[in-house]
């Protein structure tokens, strides 16, 4: 479903502070199915996850997407695929402060503009299911960390993504919050969404719905597939 | 309604709450946008409506008029010099006129006194302008006294109030009978304060100027067309330097704007950044602030430009007043009659609204057009 071939990405190419980031990495990843990436500080989970989800281009090397060739997209029909296929937690949350956590989750729906009525509806869907609909009406610099994140969730899975994408989901939780995460995660693998999450956490990488963990040093793959 | 229009009331929508999320910076930054708007409009409409009045003042004056010089100063001039100017090729009727001023030591103010033509006023009666009125307390009825050349007094009933379009033009007017003003001022019969001639084709009025100076070298032929270009180099001189002050108070709010726009706050550019990684597009971005900016600007140019029609239409310009104006005390209460150009009102338009919403778009091009993957290592 995702096909990564000799992937690279080079910060500040020719230049004294050239940064590999990411050093060819080939790699297969299945639809459904929760995978996680582990690998030291600076070994390129953030950047690979960046790459995949057509973020940022790579600095060579191809990716595909469902078959289709992403890299090459002009930005229009790559912003256009982000934002329909993918749903984004990041590691600090980045909710919108001084506005609604409503607005917050409904955010990356605007530019698609439908109904009114269907996305609110959408939205107070998500945070029911969250257990945040009381907190709908209330700015997002009062919620404690673990609700923040689970707004972010709710903002991730607005517009419906096949591919939901955490960076250290669990970097601000503890145990018990992140064990909640990964219960979230399992529920959303059960209903055919595929999971990229990049952790340092053990408790992410031995929770029970992971699928598969690559591990990442260097920018490379630990383990190369075998080819085909 | 299609997806087009809901998504741009969405940004408008999420606009206005941005704005609402920093009111205190944006209410101060519209009240330092208004002010500016309402000083700039407000001297625009007290020029143009002041420039409009004046037109009416020229609309009647005669094409052409003849004064005599007597030591390089106006003074009366014969009757029988309408005999030979009338001979004159393109030239029709050739009328005296008689006016002059009266300074009425009651209200320290000077009077224009003119014996119309056109309009018989009887004998013993006065038509007052609405600037005497007021200040004289006189209505239609009412004995009004002067104090002829001889020092004895003169009493007329007053026949009405004058009430034409522009206040500027009859303010101090008094209109009496040509007998009765000759017995004011003492004026024998064959002399009058200058003549109008009228000349059938416009083209030919400084011809025959040109021909009344050579006929009588002792007279000064004005052509209307010259009375016009000085009335208005006097406005505009007056105007000139109000805009001189205010362009200070414009360019100042420019810096402002700039600085408020280009020094992207970190917060705003966090923002920024993460509404691309949310998926927005540069484009819609850009959309979003162009947003912000209008309601800004747009509520700013609407509550100035009105504040600056209901300072010089209503309350009749308190602060500008002294400078533009500022040559009688009969006009303190006067009211200008309402005009406003659109011309003018784009150029302002322009100048202010236009500015500031580049001035608050650029820089957030430059920030929204970075890669979005920034947001996911801050
Ligand atoms: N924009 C950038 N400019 C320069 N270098 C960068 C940039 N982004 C990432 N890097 C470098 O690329 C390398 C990989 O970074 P990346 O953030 O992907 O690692 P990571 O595995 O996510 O690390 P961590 O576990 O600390 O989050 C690092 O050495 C980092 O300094
Ligand atoms: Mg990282």
């Amino acid at each position: 479903m995702i096909e990564l071939q000799e992937v690279r990405k080079v910060f500040h190419a020719g230049r004294p502070n050239e940064q590999v980031a990411v050093a060819g990495v080939s790699l297969t990843l299945e639809a459904g199915k929760l995978t996680v990436f582990r690998g030291p500080s600076g070994s390129g989970k953030t950047t690979l996850l960046s790459l995949i989800g057509c973020m940022a281009r790579p600095t060579s090397g191809r990716i595909f997407l469902k078959g289709r060739e992403i890299t090459s997209l002009p930005v229009r029909f790559l912003t256009d695929l982000r934002r329909r296929t993918f749903g984004f937690i990041f590691q600090q949350f980045h909710l919108l402060a001084g506005v609604s956590v409503l607005e917050n989750v409904m955010l990356p729906a605007y530019p698609l503009g439908e109904k009114y009525r269907h996305l609110r509806a959408r939205a107070l869907g998500w945070l029911e299911r969250l257990g945040l609909l009381s907190k709908a009406g209330a700015k997002a610099e009062w919620l404690s960390g673990g609700e923040a994140q689970r707004v972010a969730i709710a903002r991730a899975l607005i517009n419906d993504p096949d591919i939901l994408i955490a960076d250290e989901p669990t970097a601000h939780l503890d145990t018990r919050l992140s064990r909640e995460f990964m219960a979230l995660m399992a529920d959303f693998r059960a209903a055919g969404t595929t999971i990229l999450i990049a952790s340092h956490d053990p408790l992410v990488h031995e929770a029970p719905a992971v699928d598969r963990v690559v591990d990442l040093r260097d920018g490379r793959l630990l383990t190369p597939e075998a080819p085909g | 309604m299609g997806p087009l229009f809901a998504k741009q009331r969405y940004l408008l929508d999420f606009a206005l709450s941005c704005l609402w999320r920093r009111r205190g910076k944006n209410l101060a930054l519209l009240t330092v946008y208004t002010l500016v708007v309402f000083a700039v409009a407000s001297v625009m409409f007290f020029t143009q409506a002041l420039k409009r009045e004046a037109a009416l003042v020229l609309g009647a004056t005669p094409e052409l008029l003849v004064q005599k010089l007597t030591l390089g100063r106006h003074d009366l001039i014969p009757a029988d010099y309408t005999h030979r100017i009338r001979e004159i090729r393109g030239v029709g009727q050739v009328t005296g006129r008689l006016w002059g001023y009266y300074y009425d030591p009651q209200v320290r103010a000077n009077y224009t006194v003119l014996a119309p033509q056109g309009v018989e006023v009887p004998e013993r009666t006065v038509l007052v302008g609405a600037g005497i009125a007021r200040v004289r307390h006189l209505t239609r009825g009412a004995t009004l006294t002067f104090q002829g050349y001889d020092g004895k007094p003169y009493s007329f009933q007053v026949r009405g109030v004058l009430s034409p379009e522009s206040e500027l033009l009859s303010a101090d007017l008094i209109l009496m009978s040509a007998a009765d003003l000759r017995r004011l001022f003492g004026l024998p019969e064959g002399l009058y304060t200058d003549l109008t001639v009228a000349v059938a084709n416009p083209r030919e009025v400084s011809t025959v100027a040109a021909k009344i100076q050579e006929l009588y070298p002792d007279t000064r032929p004005i052509v209307r067309e010259e009375i016009r270009r000085t009335y208005e180099a006097a406005f505009d001189w007056r105007a000139g330097i109000l805009l001189a002050v205010l362009s200070g108070a414009l360019l100042a709010f420019l810096i402002f704007a700039w600085d408020k726009a280009a020094g992207l706050s970190a917060e705003e550019r966090r923002e920024i950044g993460l509404l691309k990684a949310l998926g927005w597009d540069t484009a819609e971005v850009l959309q979003l602030k162009f947003w912000e900016g209008a309601v800004v600007s747009l509520t700013a140019f609407f509550l100035g430009t009105v504040g600056a029609c209901l300072h010089v239409f209503v309350a009749p310009a308190p602060l500008f007043a002294p400078v533009i104006k500022g040559w009688s005390i009969l006009y303190p209460r006067f009211r200008l009659t309402p005009f406003i150009s659109l011309f003018d009102l784009g150029i302002l338009f322009f100048f202010t609204v236009v500015p500031y919403t580049v001035a608050t778009i650029v820089p957030v091009w430059r920030a929204a057009s970075m890669d979005p993957d920034q947001v996911m290592r801050s």
